[in-house]
């Protein structure tokens, strides 16, 4: 399990960083977002995996066997705040390219 | 103590949030209406930022921690007033209330929600500046960083469109740093509220340490993203040489509030203990390379929005530098420097634009430069109405002067006893009779350095601007546009008659904030409100 999704947040991570690195605004906007799902993952993983427990304290049971519910609220706000964010990236990605009529990040193809 | 001044505390985030979503329900077309609301509303910012500067500095035993929703510390989030805080709220209303004046003349009318977006900004500055929790501090900035996005973008124009891509993208890349850091340190630590986080660091066994100390470097890079630490950097100056004069005059707290939060974190959470000195070497030699970068580049710009962008960058590496030197005395120098040097940048950005506006921007941008970051061919607001400014040339000279003045260090305004009290106290870490180290020769001589080059740079624009014979007519400049600029930097005139009691302050703020006892202590004894039939709510029990 905790294989399975550490190989996730890194191959999203990695796909991520090299999406943002192209030169075309389209594709770092997915780059970005797979980026924050890889960070979404990770703030999740941080509380420790676990499978089939509520975050919820009933008398009796110990602690340990629970899931932490911070970091789920926690990621909870980071998915609402990076969807927002992304939204916002996305009207300026086409204002730049009404502008400029190019979707290249600096406005401008490279020289041929 | 619970009172009236307990609940001053949230008002500096309250106010601004209620008037930014009181704002949306006001048509555009009724221009004065919004911008009178808008500019009580920074007044009453000021009015409040002063109350609560005073109430923490006196005497009382005022603890200045505030429980949202009556949850104690940890469980709940805490803002937290301290000197710190406390000077930086007061720093932000005070630009505002200039910014917000000098926009109404004509830039607050060039696109939609002007108002709206600036409360917001206001909003998430006063919360990360009040906030005890990390998560929160994260809500705060991305409240912050939404509305600079949209306030960058006012105006419209390629250029702006091309600059506010850069920055968001950027700032998009650091909020998901931002994130790790913080999930990072939740999972080593087990708490994000930074009173309690600074208890626990020391009791963190070695083999988790070295992943918290992870997550805090990672977390450090989201603040030095925003306050421009080379290579970090290169977005700055173009961002903040593209956005509109009375938003560029009000991002320049925003770059300052990476070195705040910096400040804040390295204090409280690396002072003393096992992980104590973290990062600081980073900072130094980080800081070093940015006054380098920078003032390159301040000899390098051509146009004075990058001059300004630049001395942005030198600010703000000088102000790495000491915070990785962590001394008491340079850093209480390195306080009033970093109050003086964002009055002046602000100033400076607001200035450019008046001085400018007489002038074809294609007589003074290189055409490589113009080639180089977008045509200028952008939308120029409609010239506003109101009084004009008489004997227009003379004061934008003298307001240019002072700013040079200011921005290179010279006497007698605040830049001057801002980076003397630095110098001198960088002179004077060893004893008395033994000459400074040659590390302390460097670090000072990058200062002064960075000075002469502002010197060299300011001068050579103001000959430009001010005596060359260009076919540029008189500006024609509103009075609300000059007095915001006159205002801020009678401000730093303010700051250097009254040198003592402010460089006092700073030394009080210092001193608190290298002892992070207290502050831990006021957050973790703060005591719930109990409810109104005498018991105490549910969220006090475990304390």
């Amino acid at each position: 399990m905790e294989l399975v999704l550490s190989t996730a947040i890194g191959v999203m991570t990695g796909c991520g960083v090299w999406l943002i690195l192209r030169p075309r605004t389209y594709q770092v906007i997915v780059g970005l977002s797979l980026l924050s799902y890889a960070v979404n993952l990770f703030i999740f993983g941080v509380g420790g995996v676990k499978t089939n427990v509520p975050p919820i304290l009933v008398d009796g049971v110990p602690t340990s066997v629970l899931a932490d519910p911070v970091p789920q609220a926690l990621v909870l706000t980071a998915i609402v705040i990076g969807f927002a964010t992304t939204a916002l990236f996305l009207v300026v990605l086409l204002a730049s390219r009404g502008l400029t009529g190019t979707d290249h990040v600096d406005g401008r193809n490279e020289p041929k | 103590m619970i009172g009236w001044a307990h609940h001053l505390i949230i008002a500096p985030i309250l106010v601004p949030l209620v008037v930014a979503a009181l704002l949306l329900f006001f048509d555009e077309r009724q221009r004065v209406a919004k911008a009178m609301i808008s500019l009580a509303s920074t007044l009453i910012l000021v009015a409040v930022s002063l109350a609560l500067l005073r109430i923490e500095s006196g005497p009382n035993d005022f603890d200045g921690v505030y429980l949202l929703g009556n949850w104690a510390a940890p469980f709940g989030i805490v803002l937290v007033l301290d000197a710190l805080s406390a000077l930086m709220l007061l720093l932000t209303a005070l630009l505002s209330v200039a910014a917000l004046v000098f926009s109404l003349a004509r830039w607050h009318a060039v696109g939609a929600h002007f108002h709206t977006m600036f409360q917001l900004l206001l909003v998430g500055l006063n919360g990360a500046f009040l906030t005890g929790d990390l998560f929160n501090l994260f809500v705060f900035f991305e409240v912050m960083l939404a509305a600079s996005y949209g306030l960058l973008l006012h105006g419209s124009g390629p250029l702006r469109v091309k600059a506010g891509m850069h920055y968001i993208a950027v700032n998009l890349a650091a909020a998901l740093l931002f994130l790790i850091g913080v999930s990072l340190i939740y999972g080593t630590a087990g708490t994000l509220n930074m009173a309690d986080l600074a208890a626990r660091i020391p009791d963190i066994e070695p083999d988790r340490r070295m992943l918290m100390e992870a997550g805090a470097g990672v977390l450090g890079i989201a603040f030095l993203i925003k306050a421009g630490m080379w290579p970090l950097c290169f977005w700055l100056p173009t961002a903040y040489s593209a956005a509109s004069a009375p938003v560029a005059g009000i991002f320049a707290i925003m770059s300052k509030l990476g070195i705040y939060v910096i400040l804040r974190l390295t204090m409280l959470l690396f002072g003393d203990g096992p992980s104590a000195g973290f990062g600081s070497d980073v900072l130094l030699y980080g800081g070093i390379a940015t006054i380098i970068f920078g003032t390159i580049g301040v000899l390098a710009s051509q146009a004075l929005g990058r001059l300004a962008g630049f001395s942005v960058l030198v600010s703000s590496g000088t102000l790495l530098m000491v915070l990785g030197i962590n001394d008491g005395a340079i850093s209480s120098g390195a306080l009033l420097y970093l109050v003086s040097s964002t009055l002046t940048i602000s100033a400076f950005f607001m200035l450019i634009e008046l001085v400018e506006r007489g002038q074809d921007a294609g007589a003074i941008v290189l055409a490589v430069t113009m080639e180089a970051y977008g045509d200028a061919d952008e939308d120029e607001p409609e010239e506003g109405d109101g009084v004009t400014m008489p004997g227009t040339m003379a004061i934008l000279g003298i307001c240019f002067a002072a700013c040079g003045i200011l921005l290179s260090g010279l006497p007698p305004l605040s830049g001057f006893i801002a980076k003397f009290a630095m110098l001198s106290a960088m002179m004077g870490t060893g004893a008395i009779g033994v000459p400074p180290t040659a590390a302390v020769w460097v670090l000072v001589s990058l200062v002064i350095l960075s000075g002469i080059a502002a010197l060299i740079s300011m001068t050579r624009a103001g000959i430009r601007t001010f005596w060359s014979s260009l076919e540029g007519t008189v500006p024609r400049v509103l009075v609300i546009e000059i007095v915001p600029v006159m205002f801020l930097l009678f401000l730093t005139l303010a700051l250097t008659v009254q040198a003592g009691p402010a460089m006092q302050y700073m030394d009080t703020t210092i001193r608190s904030l290298s002892n992070p006892r207290i502050y831990i202590d006021a957050v973790r004894n703060a005591a719930s409100v109990p409810d109104y039939d005498g018991v105490a709510s549910a969220g006090t029990g475990s304390r």
